[in-house]
C-alpha cells in the first residue's frame, strides 16, 4: 500500500500527454516582457531604464522587503520602456520591455553543462546567494525561497522534503526535469539541507512517474540522507501540508507554517534553480514549461526565457487549435484561466494547457443536494459548502471559525460537486475576506 | 367546592409571589435607557441600510443622543426632514447636509467596449474581479454582474441587460452607500443631486494612460486636460490620466461636458441647449485659441 494523505483527495484523469517528451530550448524571441511582480510579496523597483543595454542575468528589478524576489533580464539587448503590461493576474502591472539583441551572458555566469557537486560555501552563503538569484517557489506558488528557508526564531527544520509529486493533471515539466537533470536536483537537495542544518531528506514522488522513482532510488544512494518515496496518485498530493502528512505522518496544525511540524518543502524545479544559482551563479531567467491539451498538434516540454509570449511557445507547439475554448495558466485544477494569451512567461508558469471548447464550457450552477461529496473530498477537512454560504451571506465570523482561511484552493470541492456549485470560487472570495479582517484587528 | 377554591388560591398565591419576584428582579437589573433615544428611533425611517454609517437605526439614534453635536451625523436615507426632526427632539441644529445620489462612473456599453473574452464563472462581481480585469480592454470599468443590484435595499438600481451596466433609479436612491462599498471596481459614487437633480460627472475611473484608455473604450476619458483647462471654477483636477469634477466647485456651467473629446463627461437632467449640433469642435477651437 502506497503513502498517501490522510483526509479527503480526489483522482482527475491524468491526461499526462507530453510525458517523455524531451526539453526543447526555445529560441529566444525578437522581444520580451518581464513583469516587475512575479512572486508573492512586494513589487520590484526597476534598476533599469528606456535605453540601457543588458545582458542576460544583469539586474532589472530590485527587491524592496523582505518577501519579495530580484528580477533578472533573460535576455541581451535594449530596454525599450517600463510600461504597463497584463501578465497571468488579468490586469496590466508594471513590467520591462527589451528588445533581443545578440545572445550575450554576463561573465560570472558559468554556462557549462559540467556537473559541479563541491559546495564550501556556509549556511549564510548559500542563502544570500539564493536570495540575490531571485528565487521562488517554481511549482507556481511563488514564494520567495530564501524566506522559506530561514525559518521564524525558535524554529528550526528536521527534515526537507522535495516535492517531485506533480499531481496536476496534464502538467509534465517536473517530471522531465527529474529525468533529465536528477544529478543537479540532487546536488540541489544537498545545497538546501546545508542551508537549513538538516541531515534528512525524503523525495515524494508521485507512483505514475515510476521512471523518476527508479532513477532517483538508484541516484539517492550516493547522497546519504536522501531518500526517495513513491505516493499514491491521489490529487492534491503536491500541497504542502498533505505531502507532509504523507511522508512524515505529522499533521500542520491549523493556521501555522510547516516549519512547526520541522518540515521545509522544496519543489524539484526549486532546487534545480538552487543548484544553477549556488554551482553556477546563475540568476533565475528561465524555466521549463509544459504546453498541452487534448487538441494541442504536439504537446511538448519547452525551455523558454522568463518574458517570452505564450504565443511563442504555443506556436511551438502547433499553434492555438481551432477549437480552442479557454488557455490555462498551471494545470486544470488550479491553474487560472486566461484573459489574453499575449502575455510574457513568469517564473511561476508551470504549464499551458489549451482547452477545447466543449471540455471548457461551465455548466449552470444548481442547488446544493446537501451530498456532502465536497467535505468527503476536501483534503483540509473542511465543510466547502457551509463556507460557500457563509461567504454568500457574508458571515465573516462564523466563516472565520469555520477555519476558512486553511483553504489550499485545491479545487477538490468544485470538481467534485454533483450540483456545479463554483465552491471555490466563493471560498476564495471570503478567504481573501476573512484574512483582510484578521489583518486589520492586528494592526 | 373546596377543591376549586384551594387551587385558585394556590394557584394565585403562586402568581402573585412570582410577580413579586419578577418586580423586585426587574427593579433591581433595571437598565436605564434614555426616553429619547425612543423618540429618535421612531422619527427615523427604520430601513436599517447601514448608510449612517451605524449598523442599524436604533444604533444611530443612540448615537444621536450621546453625540453633543450632530454635526458629523446624518440618515442619508431621512435627509434633511428626518435630520431637522431628529434635532428638534434633542434640542440641537442639525447640519444642512446637501442631498447625495449615487453615480455610475462607467459608459462602457457594450458598443463603446467591445468585449475581448468571455467570462464563465460565478456570477458576481467580487469574484470576477479577483480573477482578472474584466471581459473588455478596460480593466477599470464594470463588470456588469450585478453586485451593486444585489446589495441595494431600495431596489434603487438595475443592471440594463442591453448595456450590461447598472443603472440608478433616481426616485428610490436613497444615498446610503451599499452599493458603493459592494462595487469592487469603484465605479459608483455618491455626489450631490444638485438644483432640479443637474449633475456633471465623468462617467469613467480608467486611470491607463489616454491611447490604451480609448483603444479599450471609446467613451474612455484620455486625460487630454480639455476640460481642466475651459473649467473656470477650478473644479476639475487631473490625476492619473483621468478627469475628476468636485462637486462643490462646479456650478453646472457645462463648458466641460462640450470640449470633451470622447464624450465621457455626462450632464443629467439640463434642457437641451440651444445651439446644437455641433458646437463640440467650435468650442474646442475657443478653448484652444
Amino acid at each position: 500500500m502506497l503513502k498517501s494523505f490522510h483526509i479527503g483527495g480526489i483522482h482527475p484523469k491524468e491526461n499526462k500527454l507530453s510525458a517523455g517528451m524531451a526539453i526543447q530550448p526555445i529560441a529566444v524571441p525578437a522581444q520580451v516582457i518581464i513583469p516587475l511582480s512575479q512572486h508573492i510579496g512586494a513589487p520590484c523597483q526597476p534598476v533599469v531604464k528606456k535605453g540601457d543595454k543588458v545582458k542576460v542575468g544583469t539586474l532589472i528589478g530590485k527587491s524592496v522587503g523582505f518577501v519579495s524576489a530580484q528580477i533578472y533580464s533573460s535576455v541581451s539587448g535594449t530596454v525599450l520602456k517600463i510600461d504597463k503590461a497584463m501578465d497571468a493576474s488579468g490586469y496590466k502591472r508594471d513590467a520591462v520591455f527589451i528588445k533581443v539583441e545578440e545572445d550575450e551572458w554576463e561573465e560570472h555566469i558559468d554556462r557549462s553543462e559540467a556537473l559541479v557537486t563541491e559546495c564550501n560555501l556556509t549556511a549564510k552563503e548559500i542563502l544570500d546567494k539564493i536570495a540575490a538569484a531571485g528565487i521562488v517557489g517554481m511549482g507556481g506558488a511563488t514564494f520567495p525561497t530564501h524566506v522559506k528557508l530561514t525559518p521564524p526564531p525558535g524554529m528550526k527544520a528536521e527534515v526537507l522534503i522535495i516535492n517531485g509529486v506533480e499531481c496536476e493533471p496534464y502538467l509534465t515539466s517536473d517530471h522531465q526535469l527529474m529525468m533529465e537533470k536528477s544529478d543537479e536536483i540532487l546536488v540541489g537537495i544537498t545545497i538546501v539541507m546545508k542551508a537549513l542544518n538538516v541531515q534528512k531528506a525524503i523525495i515524494g514522488i508521485e507512483n505514475n512517474k515510476k521512471d523518476a522513482v527508479a532513477l532517483f532510488t538508484q541516484k539517492a544512494k550516493a547522497y546519504p540522507g536522501i531518500g526517495v518515496q513513491p505516493l499514491k496518485v491521489q490529487y492534491p498530493q503536491g500541497g504542502e501540508k498533505q505531502l507532509i502528512d504523507a511522508l512524515t505522518g505529522r499533521q500542520v496544525p491549523s493556521g501555522a507554517l510547516p516549519i512547526s511540524v520541522g518540515a521545509v518543502v522544496q519543489n524539484v524545479g526549486t532546487l534545480f534553480a538552487v543548484y544553477e544559482a549556488v554551482q553556477k551563479n546563475k540568476p533565475l531567467v528561465e524555466r521549463v514549461v509544459t504546453v498541452t491539451g487534448k487538441e494541442v498538434q504536439c504537446p511538448c516540454n519547452l525551455r523558454a526565457r522568463i518574458g517570452t509570449p505564450l504565443t511563442t511557445l504555443i506556436d511551438a507547439a502547433g499553434g492555438v487549435p481551432e477549437s480552442t475554448g479557454k488557455v490555462i495558466s498551471g494545470g486544470p485544477m488550479m491553474g487560472k484561466a486566461l484573459a489574453s494569451i499575449d502575455i510574457p512567461v513568469t517564473k511561476g508558469t508551470s504549464g499551458i494547457l489549451i482547452v477545447p471548447t466543449l471540455e471548457a464550457k461551465r455548466k449552470a450552477m444548481k442547488d446544493c443536494i446537501r451530498c456532502g461529496k465536497c467535505v468527503q473530498v476536501c483534503p483540509m477537512g473542511l465543510n466547502p459548502t457551509l463556507l460557500m454560504t457563509l461567504t454568500e451571506y457574508e458571515v465573516w465570523d462564523r466563516a472565520e471559525k469555520n477555519a476558512i482561511t486553511d483553504c489550499i484552493e485545491c479545487g477538490s470541492c468544485s470538481y467534485t460537486c454533483p450540483a456545479d456549485r463554483p465552491l471555490l470560487d466563493y471560498i476564495r472570495l471570503g478567504k481573501g475576506k476573512v484574512n483582510g479582517i484578521i489583518r486589520a484587528r492586528k494592526n | 367546592m373546596s377543591v376549586i377554591l384551594t387551587a385558585v388560591a394556590t394557584l394565585g398565591a403562586i402568581g402573585a409571589g412570582s410577580a413579586g419576584i419578577l418586580y423586585l428582579i426587574s427593579q433591581k437589573f433595571k437598565v436605564e435607557e434614555d426616553p429619547r433615544i425612543q423618540e429618535v428611533q421612531d422619527a427615523l425611517p427604520a430601513a436599517n441600510c447601514g448608510g449612517c454609517g451605524f449598523p442599524g437605526c436604533a444604533a444611530f439614534a443612540a448615537a444621536c443622543v450621546k453625540a453633543e453635536s450632530l454635526e458629523e451625523l446624518n440618515c442619508p436615507v431621512g435627509g434633511q426632514e428626518t435630520m431637522d426632526r431628529v434635532a428638534a427632539i434633542l434640542g440641537q441644529t442639525a447640519s444642512k447636509t446637501a442631498k447625495k445620489i449615487a453615480v455610475v462612473r462607467c459608459s462602457g456599453t457594450c458598443e463603446e467596449r467591445p468585449r475581448l473574452n468571455l467570462y464563465d464563472g460565478a456570477t458576481n462581481c467580487s469574484i470576477a474581479a479577483a480573477l482578472y480585469g474584466g471581459d473588455t480592454g478596460c480593466s477599470f470599468g464594470c463588470l456588469g454582474l450585478g453586485d451593486c443590484e444585489e446589495s441595494c435595499a431600495f431596489d434603487a438600481i438595475h443592471i440594463n441587460p442591453e448595456t450590461m451596466l447598472p443603472e440608478v433609479v433616481e426616485d428610490k436612491c436613497t444615498a446610503c452607500g451599499a452599493c458603493v462599498k459592494a462595487c469592487p471596481k469603484d465605479i459608483i459614487e455618491l455626489r450631490k443631486q444638485g438644483p432640479k437633480s443637474r449633475r456633471i460627472y465623468v462617467s469613467c475611473v480608467n486611470k491607463d494612460k489616454g491611447a490604451a484608455a480609448k483603444k479599450a473604450c471609446n467613451v474612455a476619458c484620455i486625460g487630454c486636460g480639455k476640460c481642466q483647462q475651459v473649467c473656470p471654477f477650478d473644479a476639475i483636477t487631473i490625476e492619473n490620466n483621468l478627469a475628476y469634477i468636485d462637486d462643490d466647485k462646479c456650478r453646472l456651467c457645462r463648458k466641460c461636458v462640450v470640449v470633451c473629446p470622447t464624450h465621457s463627461i455626462l450632464e443629467l437632467h439640463f434642457p437641451p441647449r440651444k445651439e446644437t449640433p455641433p458646437p463640440a469642435k467650435e468650442e474646442a477651437a475657443n478653448a484652444t485659441a
